[in-house]
This record gives C-alpha cells, structure tokens and sequence, in this order.
C-alpha cells in the first residue's frame, strides 16, 4: 500500500477519531456500536483512498461513513432485543427499536465535548475516567491503554466495560452540562488530563523516566479542549503548565538516561517554542481573577522558564506563587514544594523547618520526595549523616529506575562526605 | 424517564445523640424536599434502626441463614430511602442533592426495569 495514505489514515486517526466517534454516538445512542462503526470506517479508509485519493476533509469522509454504517446496523439489528437503554441525550433515547427515523443527514456537530464530559463524568471512578478518555477520546486500544498503565491488558478491558455499562444503566447522560455545573466538570476533566501528563512526565514505575506516549496524548487532550473552551483559563492555565513544564523535557535526562534535577539542566536544549507558547496562555489564565489552581502552577512552571540560569531563578517570586497555590488548593505536596522554595529564597535552614512541619502528614508518609527534598536542605547544611540517612529513606519509597540511579548517586556522595566529620 | 432508587446512609449512633433541634431540620428538610419535588417522588419512607434487621442468605443447600443485622455493617447505615424518578442521572443527583443527610450521605442507584 501507498506509505503515504496509511500515513494519511493514521494522521485521521489521531486528530479526527474523538469527531469521528462523537458524531456516530449521536447516531446509534450507544457508544459500544458508535465505535464498531467508527472502525470500520477507518478500514473502509485503508481499502478506499490508495484507488480514490484522500479527501479534502478526512474527517467529514469518515463521519459521514461511520454515521451511515451506524445507521445501517440498526436497522439489521431491529428484532435484536436491546439489553442497554440508549444513552441519554443523543436524542437517540426517542428513537424505536427499529431504528426508525434515524438519520445520517443533517449537518454535522461537533459533539466533541459531549463525549469528554460523559467519560469524566463524576460518577465514574478516576481510573475509569482516564481510561475511558484515552480509549474513546484519543482513539487508543484497550491493549494501548492497559501498557500506558501498566496493567493486565484483560484488567483494563473489565475496567472500561464497567465503565461503559454504569454510563448506560445510570444514565449518565451524553451532553455538555449546564452553566451551572460547567465549572466543577471542566474542572473534573481537566484533572484528568493533568493525571495522564504526570504520569507520563514521570512514571511511577519502570526504567523510563518519561512515558513520551503519554505526554503527548495529554498535550493532544489539552489542544483539543482548549480549541473546543477557548474562554476557560483553567484549560489556558492547564494548557500553559503542560507546555511549559514539557518543554524541560530534552534536558531532563542526559544521554546515559540519567537524572538531571533542574539546578544542572542545560537550559539552551529547552524546547523554546513550547515556552513561548506557554507563556502567553499563561498570562492569558492569570488575567483572570483570582487565578486558578492550573494557572498559578503554569506561573510557577513559568518563573524556571523564564530564568536565564538556576542561580538567577526569583524565588522570592516563586514563594510568592506557591503561598496564593496553597490558599486555594491546600494541599500537603504543595506545601512540601513550597518548602523546597523557601529553602532557596531563605536558605536551607529556613527550607528545613517548613519541611519538617509536615513531617506527620499522612498523605506524605509514602511520598518519596519529602526524604529527598529533607535530603537535599541537609546536605546543603553539611549534616551529612542525616542527609544519608534521608536519601536511604527515599530510596525505599522510589519505584522509577531512574530516579533510584540519582538517590543512590546523591547517598553514595552523602555518605562519603559524611566520613571525614566523624 | 427512569426511576432511581435514593438510600440513605446515615451515622446511626451520632443522630441518637443529636439534639432535638437536629432532628427538626432534618423533618424540616424532608418536608421541603417533599413540597419542592413531589412530582418526581415516587415512593419514600423511613426504616428502624439497623439493629431491626435480619439478613438472609442462601446456604446453597436448599435452606437459609438467617443473621441479626444489617447485611453490610458499616459506620453509616441504611436509615430511609426514597424512589425518585429522573431524566438521567445528572437530574437525580441533583434532586438527591436537596435530601437531608446531615450524620452521612446518600446512594443513588438506578432502577433496573424489569420486563
């Protein structure tokens, strides 16, 4: 087959699929037979454009295939008894068994929204959400999703289906929610994103520090809502933090695979288009007042950006956006970072004592990075016995391959600084 | 339309120590809740405590066992319920927003029409 229609398909596949599924759940009023048709159309697209070329708009090509096939389905399965009701709020819910009056004609919608706020819908469970989101949403495999994850691919198949079927049974309605609601639900769909971006910024577990699949997916998500709310600045301020922070990514590792921590980062290898991007939505979310959870974290993201050297970052500036986070998201790793900044802006004392302030929070009592910030402010005070003993701590709570190479390194030279004082 | 089924889970020992002006705001929520939505209630009532309830289960030869108690014991029990019906459940979340359930929270469980 022609290279360059399979790579039209694929690139169909990326940006269209979310269009594509949407527009035939309108249809079918059911998500389960939208993307069986949503499929097919994408392989009637690998047999039909090498003879007839790509369309000028693929993604109208597919909509317009899948809608029919979906059309087409319903009809055949007429006597086939329905199990599921329809999902509510495709307007499909009025539509007899038969299929009867259902239509492929009309213009088309973009249902886009509908879709991402039925899969983060508050009354499914996070991972589901998550789950849900890149399999309809981004068009990827169960099998996809299970590896981003790391699980079973059969333990993410159960996953999704049960999702699919409380969507169905409880009526979790298809539609974009009212004015009212809009806020928290933007708000739960955007913390999804932010979860697939973390986690791909730095994997919980396994020998890479950075899953590439998945910050990529969450960019793509954050495009995508950004060019469907373009209004919203907590999606400018999610948009913004992910660009900004991704934009560290190429000096992140050196060439051994390796940590590299902020301080010995060659800034020159930052992705400077990111950062200027970034910047811009970031002081498009911090114009609105007060800012936004995502929009002061992005400002944070945005101070390291925009510092020439490490030495030269304002951290007094940094304390400054990290006491407005914790006003409005209190939250104990907010806290621990503040710390962090205070233990440059005033020193590592000052860094130390804010830190052991939270020393008995029981959401920190796992969390790697409050021995190996606790390390780093004694190490910096010459307490290298402590420091050691903080590093070893951290170690034992750190599951990533490459941040247990940088813990042990950091202990290794704590405990050989630690011998001549004693 | 579809019927949801609204269970009321509430901290049993905190409302036998709860004030009596407690136990006006909740027969006050209730009536409210009852004048604002009566359209979409479909049924409701209050239960006995869960000290009051015997739990059957199928011993899988032919006979039952039968316990004192609720079938799941937990902090908060099952106090009331109400049968609401709703749109989707959006609509039913928002109705079982207005139930008072000041000792614990409620459940909304959809219906599952039966043939």
């Amino acid at each position: 087959m022609d290279a360059s229609v399979e790579a039209a398909v694929a690139d169909a596949h990326r940006r269209e699929w979310a269009f594509v599924l949407a527009a035939t759940v309108r249809v079918t009023g059911d998500i389960d037979l939208a993307e069986e048709c949503v499929q097919e159309a994408y392989a009637r697209a690998l047999t039909t454009w090498p003879d007839q070329g790509v369309p000028v708009r693929p993604g109208a090509w597919l909509t317009t295939v899948s809608r029919r096939r979906g059309v087409d389905l319903l009809r055949r399965n007429a006597t086939h008894d329905r199990v599921l009701p329809q999902l509510v709020g495709t307007g499909a819910d009025d539509v007899p068994p038969d299929g009867h009056g259902v239509t492929d004609a009309g213009p088309i919608e973009d249902d886009r929204l509908r879709l991402i706020f039925t899969c983060c819908h508050p009354a499914l469970a996070p991972e589901s959400q998550v789950a849900l989101t890149l399999r309809l949403v981004c068009g990827l495999t169960t099998a996809e999703v299970a590896r981003m994850f790391l699980v079973q691919e059969a333990t993410m198949a159960a996953r999704i289906t049960r999702a699919k079927k409380k969507i169905s049974a409880a009526r979790i309605p298809y539609r974009v929610p009212a004015a009212d609601e809009l806020p928290r639900r933007i708000d739960t769909v955007l913390t999804v994103v932010h979860l697939v971006f973390t986690t791909g910024h730095t994997a919980p577990v396994g020998s890479d520090l950075v899953r590439t699949d998945l910050i990529e997916r969450a960019l793509h998500l954050a495009r995508m809502l950004r060019s469907l709310l373009p209004d919203d600045p907590h999606v400018a301020g999610l948009l913004a933090l992910i660009l900004l922070t991704d934009a560290r990514r190429p000096s992140r590792t050196s060439d051994d695979g390796s940590l590299t921590l902020l301080p010995d980062q060659d800034r020159s290898r930052w992705d400077a288009d990111e950062i200027a991007e970034g910047l811009t939505l970031v002081r498009e979310a911090l114009g609105r007042r007060p800012p936004g959870r995502y929009a002061l974290m992005a400002a944070i993201a945005a101070v390291h950006a925009e510092a020439p050297t490490w030495s030269a970052t304002d951290w007094a500036e940094l304390v400054g956006l990290y006491d407005l986070l914790v006003a409005i998201w209190p939250s104990p790793v907010v806290s621990l970072n503040r710390s962090v900044a205070v233990g440059f802006a005033d020193g590592p004392a000052a860094g130390l004592a804010a830190l052991d302030a939270l020393a008995d929070e029981p959401q920190l009592a796992t969390y790697a990075y409050l021995p190996s910030a606790r390390a780093d402010l004694l190490r910096r005070l010459g307490r290298h016995d402590e420091a050691a003993a903080a590093y070893r701590r951290a170690l034992v709570l750190t599951d990533n391959a490459v941040e247990v190479g940088f813990l042990a390194a950091r202990l290794a030279e704590a405990e050989r600084d630690a011998r001549p004082a004693s | 339309m579809a019927e949801y089924l609204v269970l009321i889970y509430e901290d049993e020992h905190a409302m036998e120590q709860a004030d009596p002006s407690a136990w006006k705001t909740m027969r006050d929520g209730h009536n409210a809740f009852g004048a604002a939505h009566g359209a979409s209630i479909r049924g409701g009532n209050a239960l006995q405590p869960a000290g009051t309830a015997t739990s059957l289960r199928a011993d899988g030869a032919g006979g039952f066992t039968i316990t004192d108690g609720a079938f799941a014991e937990t902090k908060e029990a099952l106090g009331g319920y109400y049968l609401l019906e709703a749109a989707d459940l959006d609509e039913a979340i928002a109705l079982a927003k207005e139930i008072p359930a000041a000792f614990g929270g409620v459940e909304v469980r959809p219906v599952r029409p039966l043939d």
